[in-house]
């Protein structure tokens, strides 16, 4: 199985490389069109700013290539941010794969941190392409945004308000948490994005 | 809920862990990422390896070191010691370091803060402050606690979330090494005043301390060394006590 990793100024994305490789995968690094249109599957990885990393993207335009994929796709944590209409943060017009908007946590009480660093649980919907082996489990996040709960969130953690921990449109997947440093669970949920099967499109 | 951090802190000099490691069962107790592994099994919920290594060859070193943590490690780490510039933190973040923590740099020139926040991202950057309580005020240290300044703690951590820190590590070095539990009453002020999460460190000597430094210190994430290395506090069992006591904790 051929697995692209968007490689585009967006982070950490070696670790998703050495994630892939504890599980037996060679992904490839890359930002080439050609590259990331002949893979299986694809990982939009990212940790950063919205708005210079869009104009990242744009520059290297793959703004274009990203939406039209028809392999699974997974957006991970600002991957799954872009993937979205629009940001709050410095107010980005995303890639409007997902029609979600990202906002800001605000928290009501002093005691509450932003950003939302650390471990907490997500809850799954059955029968989603993450519950395989997965159900109330603790993954590791860090973020300042995040995706209101909406009609494509198949699963959710509670922080400041229930949020979307991960999402799915058609072949489009996507957690706002990083499976590639959340210990066995996030194993496992790579491995189910993995093991998902091509989804025709038409 | 988010669960509080248990963070092992590992000392490295020219790629091997340093400062008494007492493992049984390790094939190599001086090896970070054998270590590092063994603690992330048993339940730790982030690594912090501090390089001590003075000599020139650090950095190829280092880098190597940070490569084969983040191939055999899957929980997030972050990697300190000596880092000084944008440029040095790069070579790690593309070595795979998920954080970097900076020090005496920082101070010495607070603008690193933001160039690092700029380029990587707020996520990515721990300021640590070593700390001490002197005639009724709280002075930052510097290189390790050798050099005093006339910077105020809570000024200092207040500068460095507004020029981008992502959270602050406060080491007390009244109470580090005293095994006689962290400084809540600082550590609850930095808590009540920055937004940005704080991570405890220096006095843990039994569970308890966390449970206080959780409780009392309102700490985000509490760090250790020995009482881990030494098997004094064993981490599943300290996360199991403070599960039992209403702490939030992965289990």
């Amino acid at each position: 199985m051929k697995v692209a990793i968007i490689d585009y100024n967006a982070g950490n994305v070696q670790s998703v490389k050495f994630a892939l490789e504890r599980l037996g995968l060679n992904g490839i690094l890359t930002n080439n069109s050609e590259e990331i249109l002949s893979a299986d599957k694809v990982i939009f990885p990212g940790v950063g700013e919205a708005n210079s990393t869009m104009k990242h993207l744009r520059k290297l335009g793959l703004e274009k290539v990203i939406p039209n994929l028809k392999q699974p796709v997974l957006g991970v944590c600002l991957g799954m941010q872009l993937m979205c209409s629009h940001s709050e943060e410095n107010d980005t017009d995303c890639l409007n794969i997902i029609p979600q908007k990202v906002i800001r946590f605000r928290p009501n009480s002093q005691e509450i941190k932003v950003p939302h660093v650390g471990w907490n649980k997500i809850l799954v919907k059955n029968d989603s392409w993450i519950s395989e082996n997965i159900s109330e489990e603790y993954v590791y996040f860090v973020h300042s945004y995040f995706v209101e709960v909406g009609d494509f969130t198949i699963a959710t953690t509670d922080y400041v308000q229930p949020f979307s921990a991960a999402l799915q449109k058609d072949n489009f997947y996507a957690t706002q948490f990083h499976p590639e440093k959340s210990g066995s669970v996030g194993e496992q949920i790579l491995k189910n994005f993995l093991n998902i099967k091509q989804i025709k499109t038409t | 809920m988010l669960a509080k951090r248990i963070i092992p802190c590992l000392d490295i000099k020219d790629g091997r862990t340093v400062k008494g490691v007492n493992f049984v069962g390790l094939r190599d107790a001086g090896d970070p990422v054998e270590l590092g592994k063994l603690y992330s099994q048993q339940g730790a919920d982030e690594l912090v390896f501090l390089d001590i290594t003075a000599t020139v060859d650090k950095r190829k070193t280092l880098s190597d070191l940070v490569k084969k943590i983040a191939k055999n490690i899957n929980i997030p780490f972050t990697v300190g010691g000596g880092i000084r510039s944008v440029e040095d933190a790069n070579v790690l973040l593309q070595s795979g370091a998920d954080k970097i923590s900076v020090n005496s740099a920082a101070v010495r020139d607070p603008q690193l803060i933001n160039g690092l926040a700029e380029n990587f991202g707020s996520q990515f950057v721990v300021v640590a402050i070593d700390a001490k309580l002197f005639e009724g005020e709280w002075k930052v240290h510097l290189n390790g606690g050798r050099i005093p300044t006339e910077l105020n703690l809570l000024d200092w951590a207040k500068e460095c979330e507004s020029r981008g820190a992502g959270e602050i590590l406060f080491t007390s070095m009244n109470n580090d090494g005293t095994k006689k539990g962290f400084e809540n009453e600082m550590l609850a002020k930095l808590s009540n005043q920055l937004s940005i999460p704080i991570i405890a460190s220096g006095g843990a000597g039994s569970m308890e301390h966390f449970y206080d430094v959780f409780t009392e210190g309102k700490a985000d994430a509490g760090l250790a060394a020995s009482i881990f290395h030494f098997k004094e506090i064993e981490i599943l069992d300290l996360k199991r006590y403070l599960n039992k006591k209403g702490i939030p904790v992965r289990v």
